[in-house]
């Protein structure tokens, strides 16, 4: 299929963009396979380049031949289109609706981008498994690389090499892995290096109603476990989901075949419920009444901040028990590929000092999403607008962010990076012009040839400009762990998101450029004064005469 | 101190109000102004300082198996649960505090007690260092069309007014006069900001005595005088900052609002804060939700919505906002007042003033304000505050809603004004200490009798402290803009800082406001001594060259 057939007019004049906040420009509208282009053709004017991934939904309307098109992003924003003549509207609004819902993976956007960038190192060959794995090796001899999943045949969600304790050998993987949901038998998530404790995580065992037990995966995590000591098991879902679960041949580790074991139920919604939470908090932020009742109520009843909450409860809950009460953890949910990614990546982003650097943040969306099999392509296939009927999409990931959010401003001089880098992944995993979160597996990733055929997201972060862009200038590093407050006094509405487009930046960014500006000039004097003193100290040991009158 | 009946009880605990942490144990003390805890369970020395007077409530509660709890809450949101062994001891602690807390009379409060070693001169000065009037000055009083008048100077005209007014040019004694007597408590309209720019002015009064028909010729003079001094306009607007329920509830008390048709060319609109005692309600409610023990979020959101807390510093703001646009844009001048015009309007009116005027964003201009909307304009802190034992239908949070407004807008504009929030945590923390003698007094007269000779003032206290109430981020380039800060509903956040201001756990734990100030006085502190080092090396190195003449440059440089 070519793209020409789905644009009936390339090119209108005179369109006029209307966006908030923002001036209106006039120009003139392309369309092009991949993208909405609008340009004044004069100097010094923004064009706007709008990926057609990123729109969810439009609207029409019409008043006399003059149509407008309200097109709604999946990053959130809401721009208008006025169209001078109806026929040439209808054609744009119907080229966008086809353009921005193909289905079709080989004709994505990724596939034809040809970067504008020099690229030094090639973000799909720096985080590689083994790489991760040379790091865990020079703490522990307990733990070894399987790649019983070469061929993604033991599971198809995770990566051909996983790590496993060393004295479970691929066999017993193998049996473990038929008793897991989805293939996903118990892996390494973290190592705690403080302690030798470790976080696993998997899919839920197929106990089924009448209690099946699979002797296998008892000895994998048995393993992990120091003698004499107990470990916990979370189950990010209630005991009553869980219970439930039963009924569909899943279900959960019971105090009899795993007696070392204390298993917690948290409530971490399943994804189908947090799309709605998504759609309702967005409607509730575009709420243009001045009722003050009703805008909390609606923020309320979206649930999102429980969402949150709850989340970074569990992830707390896993950090205290690592940390704290030193016993290694092993956390599932249903699958293992949303709610239990949640926890065990933010737990990690509270124990692992590296994992709020901008390298070790990238490692840690890679190893604990990427490769842990997080269904991208599923999950963020549409946002809160899209009138179509949601599938499989889910904002686990969006909410992650939210999580690391709400711990950076806990925390603001502990990350390396700033909430900038969140944004910047919100809207990648949305519509981008990079391959790193097409598909929704690493065997999808690899059977499409990706990292061939397309660029790495992590290869346009990681030039020295990005970073410096991403970058937190109040970073200093901080070895400790750090515990969030949890009280709902502590958690916020993620203004740099959901609030991003509903007021002018113009205040919130001269404040933050202002504090750089602090900062830049605070280390500039930081230096000469060092440059001063070594100087001095040279000059008293150099003329030691001067020094007496 | 006779109220003192055990100045010391060992072995208490100290709860923590939110989870359950192991207790602190350590020692209570009474004295003569302070309830103290000292940790002893720790190995720091860890203290709690509470003022008695700070104290809104306490509470013993029914004895359990840890020992008698007394619940101790404060006016700047404060909380402390104490575990006492002895129900006796806790009785004592309990009565003492009782009566400590709510001092019979002014003379009292802490005010009268404290004395930060400062002579006769400093104090006397002290109370010159912030000048309502000469705000007017900088106004651009008297001129064309204002000036100022004394003709209060004996509070004859209006008692809870300061003794110096502003009033339009064109007013005669007559008009004041009789208009006074045609508002409520003969608080007149006068003037509370003008605006060069527009010529524009706010000007505040209490409501008229209108009832259902009354009318008064001179009080109609008043206002066409004000809509006078402002030629460019051909209207001027009368805002009444009730509900409009409310106002005309007044009318049958033979109060009310202003008649249009009898009043030329006013534009006259409600705009509708609720009254004291629905403040005070809605703060009980939010300070309600405060306590939850671990609530979930639904409940947390929920009793924020219910409490009505942020509708009405939205309302507040609105109303502010409305004003500030009447006079920038519309350039029209306003005439606001609620019943008596020392609550709402107070607020509303200082709040216009910070909005229009970048003064009023600086960390003398906000002493400048409160001195001038609310202290001299007879705010009734005493009563409002409960300062002293007294109806507690006259306690409500007025003055905290502004504060909280002013942070709201510092939210939206980080880079705008010169203070931070921890000025402004600091003013509302004096406002009900009885510290300093500013907020004491319900008018300028009842101050005048005693405070200025027995207490001091805050305001140069904060003044000697500003380094660390300034905002790093403050840019004097804003120039004369006029903020207009966007009120929608979620623009509005729960002030953590405030109500939960003790409760350090929900607080981020890494503060960028200190980390900023930090870096930005350790830029002149630290170059001092190097300053100190360098400078006597210059006459002793003249001759030694260029590297040395590079050295000193760079310090000079830095050192300015």
């Amino acid at each position: 299929m070519e793209f020409a057939e789905l644009i009936k007019t390339p090119r209108v004049d005179g369109v006029v963009l209307r966006r908030p906040f923002l001036p209106t420009v006039e120009g003139t509208l392309c369309l092009t396979g991949h993208h909405l282009i609008l340009s004044s053709r004069q100097d010094n004017t923004e064009e706007l380049w709008l990926l057609h991934a990123n729109i969810d939904a439009i609207e029409k309307r019409f008043v006399g031949s003059l149509g407008t098109i309200i097109v709604k992003c999946k990053d959130l924003r809401v721009i208008q289109l006025d169209i001078p003549g109806m026929e040439e509207c209808l054609n744009i609004a119907s080229s966008i609706e086809v353009l921005s819902t193909l289905d079709s993976v080989s004709l994505m956007y990724p596939l034809f981008y040809r970067p504008m960038f020099q690229v030094i190192e090639d973000g799909w060959k720096s985080f590689l498994p083994e790489d991760a794995f040379k790091d865990l090796e020079s703490m522990t001899e307990e733990w070894r690389l399987s790649d019983v999943n070469k061929d993604y045949s033991v599971c198809s969600s995770y990566p051909p090499l996983v790590a496993v304790p060393k004295d479970v050998d691929d066999d017993t993987l193998r049996k473990a892995a038929a008793f897991r949901h989805g293939g996903r038998f118990p892996v390494l998530s973290y190592y705690h290096k403080k302690n030798g404790m470790v976080m696993m995580r998997s899919g839920q065992p197929l106990t089924g109603t009448n209690g099946r037990r699979c002797k296998e995966d008892e000895k994998l995590i048995n393993a992990t476990l120091r003698a004499g000591k107990r470990g916990y098991i979370i189950d990010t879902r209630t005991v009553s989901v869980a219970q439930q679960a039963k009924a569909r041949g899943g279900g959960f580790e019971s105090e009899a075949n795993y007696p070392q074991w204390r298993r917690i139920h948290k409530a971490i919604e399943r994804s189908s419920i947090l799309q709605e939470s998504l759609i309702k908090l967005v409607e509730a932020c575009n709420d243009q009444s001045h009722s003050m009742d009703r805008w909390l109520s609606k923020l309320e009843a979206s649930n999102w901040q429980t969402h949150v909450k709850e989340i970074l409860t569990t992830a707390c809950l896993a950090a205290q028990c690592i940390d704290r009460e030193g016993a290694s953890v092993l956390v599932h949910g249903t699958e293992g590929t949303d709610s239990t990614l949640q926890v065990t990546s933010l737990a990690q982003i509270i124990l692992d000092p590296a994992c709020r650097t901008i390298q070790g943040f990238q490692a840690l969306v890679e190893r604990e999403w990427l490769q842990a099999g997080h269904p991208f392509q599923q999950r963020c296939s549409q946002s809160a607008y899209s009138n179509s009927k949601p599938r499989c999409e889910a904002p686990v990931f969006l909410l992650f962010l939210d999580c690391v959010w709400q711990i950076l401003r806990q925390f603001p001089c502990s990350f390396q990076f700033s909430q900038h880098f969140l944004v910047l992944l919100f809207e990648h995993t949305y519509a981008s012009q990079f391959g790193t979160f097409m598909g929704n597996s690493a065997s999808e990733r690899s059977k499409l040839n990706l990292s061939q055929k397309t660029v790495s997201l992590w290869s346009w972060v990681n030039r020295p400009q990005e970073v410096e862009r991403l970058s937190n200038p109040l970073y200093e590093a901080n070895c400790l762990v750090i515990w969030p407050s949890v009280a709902p006094q502590s958690l916020l509405l993620w203004e740099g998101v959901f609030l991003r487009w509903k007021r002018s930046s113009r205040c919130l960014d001269e404040a933050y450029d202002e504090m750089v500006h602090i900062i830049q000039y605070n280390k500039e004097l930081q230096n000469k004064v060092n440059n001063l003193r070594r100087q001095l100290a040279q000059l008293e040991t150099e003329e030691p005469l001067l020094q007496t009158p | 101190m006779e109220h003192i009946l055990t100045p010391k009880v060992e072995e208490v605990k100290l709860l923590d109000r939110y989870t359950a942490k192991k207790p602190a144990i350590g020692t209570l003390y009474l004295t003569a102004t302070h309830l103290i805890f000292v940790e002893t369970s720790c190995h720091i020395r860890k203290e709690t300082w509470m003022l008695h007077h700070l104290i809104a409530t306490v509470e013993k509660l029914p004895l359990t198996a840890m020992g008698c709890p007394l619940h101790i809450s404060c006016k700047n949101f404060h909380v402390a649960h104490f575990v006492i062994s002895s129900e006796r001891d806790c009785q004592n602690v309990h009565q003492s505090l009782v009566r400590l807390s709510q001092p019979g009379k002014v003379e009292e409060l802490y005010a009268f007690l404290y004395n930060p070693k400062q002579d006769e001169d400093e104090r006397r000065n002290g109370w010159g260092f912030i000048d309502s009037a000469m705000d007017f000055k900088r106004m651009g009083l008297p001129n064309e069309f204002w000036e100022m008048t004394d003709l209060n100077k004996n509070y004859e005209l209006c008692s809870t007014y300061h003794s110096e007014l502003g009033i339009p040019k064109t007013a005669s004694k007559g008009t004041v006069f009789g208009s006074a007597k045609f508002r409520s408590r003969g608080r007149i309209p006068t003037l509370s900001y003008y605006h060069k720019e527009s010529n524009a002015a706010i000007c505040r009064c209490s409501q008229p005595l209108s009832g259902l028909s009354a009318r008064c010729v001179e009080d109609e003079e008043m206002l066409q005088a004000i809509s006078r001094a402002n030629p460019k306009s051909t209207f001027m607007y009368v805002v009444d900052t009730r509900p409009k329920l409310n106002a005309m509830a007044n009318r049958a008390a033979g109060k009310g609002y202003e008649n249009e048709d009898n009043y030329s060319n006013i534009c006259f609109q409600f705009v509708g804060i609720e009254n004291i005692h629905v403040m005070r309600n809605s703060l009980q409610k939010l300070l309600e939700v405060c306590a939850m023990k671990s609530p979930t979020m639904s409940d947390y959101l929920t009793g924020l919505e219910n409490s009505g807390w942020l509708r009405h510093i939205k309302a507040v703001m609105d109303a502010g906002v409305f004003l500030a646009k009447a006079v920038a844009e519309d350039k029209a001048s306003v005439l606001v007042h609620c019943s008596d015009g020392w609550d709402r309007t107070a607020q509303v009116c200082s709040l216009a003033s910070i909005l229009l005027d970048p003064f009023y964003r600086t960390i003398k201009g906000l002493m400048v304000l409160i001195e001038k909307e609310w202290i001299s304009m007879g705010h009734k802190f005493t009563q409002r505050c409960g300062h002293v034992d007294g109806d507690p239908k006259e306690v409500s949070p007025v003055f905290t809603q502004f504060i909280e407004c002013l942070w709201n807008l510092m939210e939206q504009y980080p880079c705008g004004f010169e203070y931070n929030e921890k000025y402004l945590l600091e003013i509302h923390n004096h406002v009900y200490s009885c510290q300093f003698g500013n907020f004491i007094g319900n008018c300028q007269r009842e101050r005048e009798e005693i405070l200025y000779e027995r207490t001091f003032s805050v305001w140069p206290f904060l003044w000697e402290n500003r380094h660390q109430y300034r905002n790093p981020l403050h840019k004097c380039s804003l120039g004369r803009e006029v903020l207009r800060p966007s009120t929608l509903p979620l623009n509005f956040k729960f002030w953590c800082g405030m109500y939960n201001h003790f409760d350090k756990g929900m607080q981020p734990k890494q503060s960028i406001l200190d980390h900023l100030l930090t870096i930005t006085q350790k830029k002149k502190i630290e170059l001092l001594p190097q300053r100190a080092q360098l400078f006597p090396w210059r006459s002793k190195m003249s001759e030694e060259g260029q590297s040395s003449s590079e050295i000193t440059t760079e310090a000079v440089k830095l050192v300015a």
